[in-house]
């Protein structure tokens, strides 16, 4: 019988001929992952279950929220990552100047292969779906008992296929397709769902565009957000992931709950406001809105090609007198890359920040708090009200050339009424 | 299991942010989240919530962040239960996991009001509004996820031998 690609790598992961919407199952995992945040928690309720961990190739662990540390509780949390990795000899801990924000960090470095099974105790796991991987955020509690025993249990979730078409006209990225498709369906649009990209639209978009995509499917509630596995996949896997996997793809006549059709050609660039994500609206029809600071990265839009899109329109120009511009690269690797273009002197030249990676921002966590009735537009995965600082402050999302050309003008703006 | 206490009613898309802010989760301390509960939708929460007591909310409860401290603040402030239209998965995942009763009650929840005094009998899947008198049934959990709720969460249930 037919199945979605979801379906398929539950299948195969459970042992099973077939899976259907709504079936509990228990899968084998390929990968765990946690960070500062979660680990801890999920360290401790692990040793209570009293076994060694099931794979220490297979255990990933990041310090990217709190780090580097912002005081001594975090410290202590990361210390708790860090000797928890040592003793389980874990293979992939990423300590403080090698590390990066984890869903930019963990295709970068090839831990991610398609057709695999991926939890992360961060809900942006999702992100790994556009490498054709099932990917979901989950809690420490579930990453303590996979760490023990490789598996997990899922609800197989029903699909909603979302059918791409034509190619993304100039200024417009993944970030405007998926806060399209957010502002269309809604924060509980896809609740309880796999989002299933497909359709020859794919072929039009970037690694890059399908990683911000796949990353905010858990803001439109889905469980996982999934692209098909095609040329451009795997050109960006040839070199970067020696493991071996299997690939599948949805079967044609394969069962969605329903379909949403977007033409990419058709987007503009949007954002975000305050304070949901699907309170989407064209930067064009946004009217003159201050702001008074501005984060360009996360591991939603912290990417090379995200740099390149936000120096583009930096280059040569200066930081608003009433903004803080903070630009964050994803990871170590993007850090050399955007200082080798020559990125990070256009950064600092426009009177922009560039921190190490970490994930400080985003979460309100350190590196950018916002104080009250203050404004920022961000490249983020989410603007919940006090999401970024004091209850009373604000957050725009919007892709890297809205942000940085807001930080220009002060105020959300379009790159065209700058460059 | 019987649930029973003052209802704390809150609107759409509760999310992980306002019932644990990040700036908090430098500790994971459930006793120390719990005096942050809902600080940032509710300041009079952690102060005003009595053992028993019951959140009801309406669509989406939990939408946003991984982060287990969620359900493990609201479990801790004392918190019998949570009622809601519905609930985003990660969030309702993890209060199975840590063993934080959930019911789902769609639509109905509207019948619901701030203060009102409710019990949920939850083996027998019924919902009691004592201030109004109106009754609810409840969806049973699904078989597994009752295994899970039995064993007192997922750890004891994998420690028990359930897991591989």
């Amino acid at each position: 019988m037919a199945m979605t690609m979801t379906e398929k790598i539950f299948a195969r992961h459970a042992g099973l001929d077939k899976v259907v919407p709504g079936q509990l199952i228990k899968c084998k995992v390929d990968l765990v992952l946690g960070n500062d945040i979660t680990a801890p928690p999920a360290i401790r309720e692990f040793e209570r279950i009293g076994r060694p961990v099931f794979d220490k190739d297979k255990i990933v662990l990041v310090p990217d929220h709190f780090t580097p540390n912002k005081d001594i509780k975090s410290a202590e949390q990361a210390k708790t990552v860090r000797q928890f990795a040592k003793q389980h000899a874990i293979t992939n801990y990423f300590e403080v100047g090698r590390m990066g924000i984890e869903h930019v960090l963990l295709p970068e470095q090839g831990l991610v292969a398609p057709g695999e099974v991926i939890i992360g105790a961060d809900s942006h796991t999702c992100t790994y779906g556009a490498l054709g991987a099932f990917a979901s955020g989950v809690g420490s509690t579930d990453m303590a008992a996979a760490m023990a025993t490789g598996e997990t249990w899922f609800k197989v979730p029903s699909s909603l296929k979302v059918e791409l078409s034509g190619s993304l006209p100039q200024w417009v990225s993944g970030k405007d397709v998926i806060l399209t498709l957010i502002g269309q369906i809604g924060v509980d649009g896809a609740r309880y769902q796999s989002l299933e990209f497909c359709g020859a639209g794919v072929a039009a978009l970037s690694i890059a565009d399908r990683l911000t995509i796949a990353n905010m499917a858990i803001e439109a509630g889905a469980k996982n957000g999934i692209f098909p596995v095609d040329d451009i996949t795997h050109d960006f896997l040839a070199g970067r992931v020696v493991k071996e996997y299997q690939e599948v793809a949805a079967d044609p006549d394969a069962i969605y709950e329903r379909t949403v059709r977007i033409d990419l050609s058709t987007l503009q660039p949007v954002v975000a406001l305050p304070h949901l994500p699907e309170n989407v609206k064209p930067v064009r029809e946004v009217g003159a809105i201050a702001i008074d600071q501005v984060i360009i990265g996360s591991c939603t839009n912290g990417r090379i090609e995200d740099l390149a899109q936000a120096a583009k329109v930096f280059e040569g120009k200066k930081v608003h007198p009433d903004v803080r511009a903070i630009v964050i690269p994803g990871t170590q690797a993007v850090y050399l890359e955007a200082m080798k273009r020559g990125y990070v002197e256009t950064f600092i030249n426009a009177g922009a920040v560039v921190s190490t990676p970490t994930c400080g921002p985003c979460l309100g966590g350190h590196m950018g708090i916002l104080a009250a009735g203050e404004r920022a537009v961000a490249t983020t995965n989410r603007n919940f009200r006090g999401r970024m600082g004091h209850v009373d402050s604000e957050v725009y999302l919007a892709g890297p050339v809205v942000a940085a050309a807001s930080a220009i003008t002060g105020r959300i703006s379009g790159p065209w009424e700058v460059c | 299991m019987i649930c029973q206490g003052k209802v704390w009613r809150y609107g759409d898309n509760v999310d992980t942010d306002v019932i644990i802010p990040a700036r908090y989760l430098n500790t994971a301390d459930p006793k120390e989240l719990a005096k942050r509960c809902m600080e940032d939708i509710d300041a009079s929460f952690a102060a005003g919530v009595k053992k028993g007591d019951i959140i009801v909310a309406d669509r989406n409860f939990g939408c946003g962040s991984s982060r287990e401290h969620a359900p493990v603040a609201i479990k801790a402030s004392g918190i019998s239960c949570v009622v809601a239209a519905s609930f985003a998965r990660i969030f309702y995942r993890n209060a199975i996991n840590i063993g934080l009763p959930l019911v789902e009650l769609g639509d109905q929840v509207a019948m619901i009001q701030a203060g009102h005094e409710i019990s949920i009998d939850l083996a027998q899947g019924v919902l009691l509004n004592k201030t109004t008198g109106q009754k609810f049934t409840v969806q049973p959990l699904p078989g597994f996820i009752q295994e899970i709720a039995q064993a007192g969460g997922l750890i004891e249930y994998v420690k028990q031998g359930a897991g591989a």
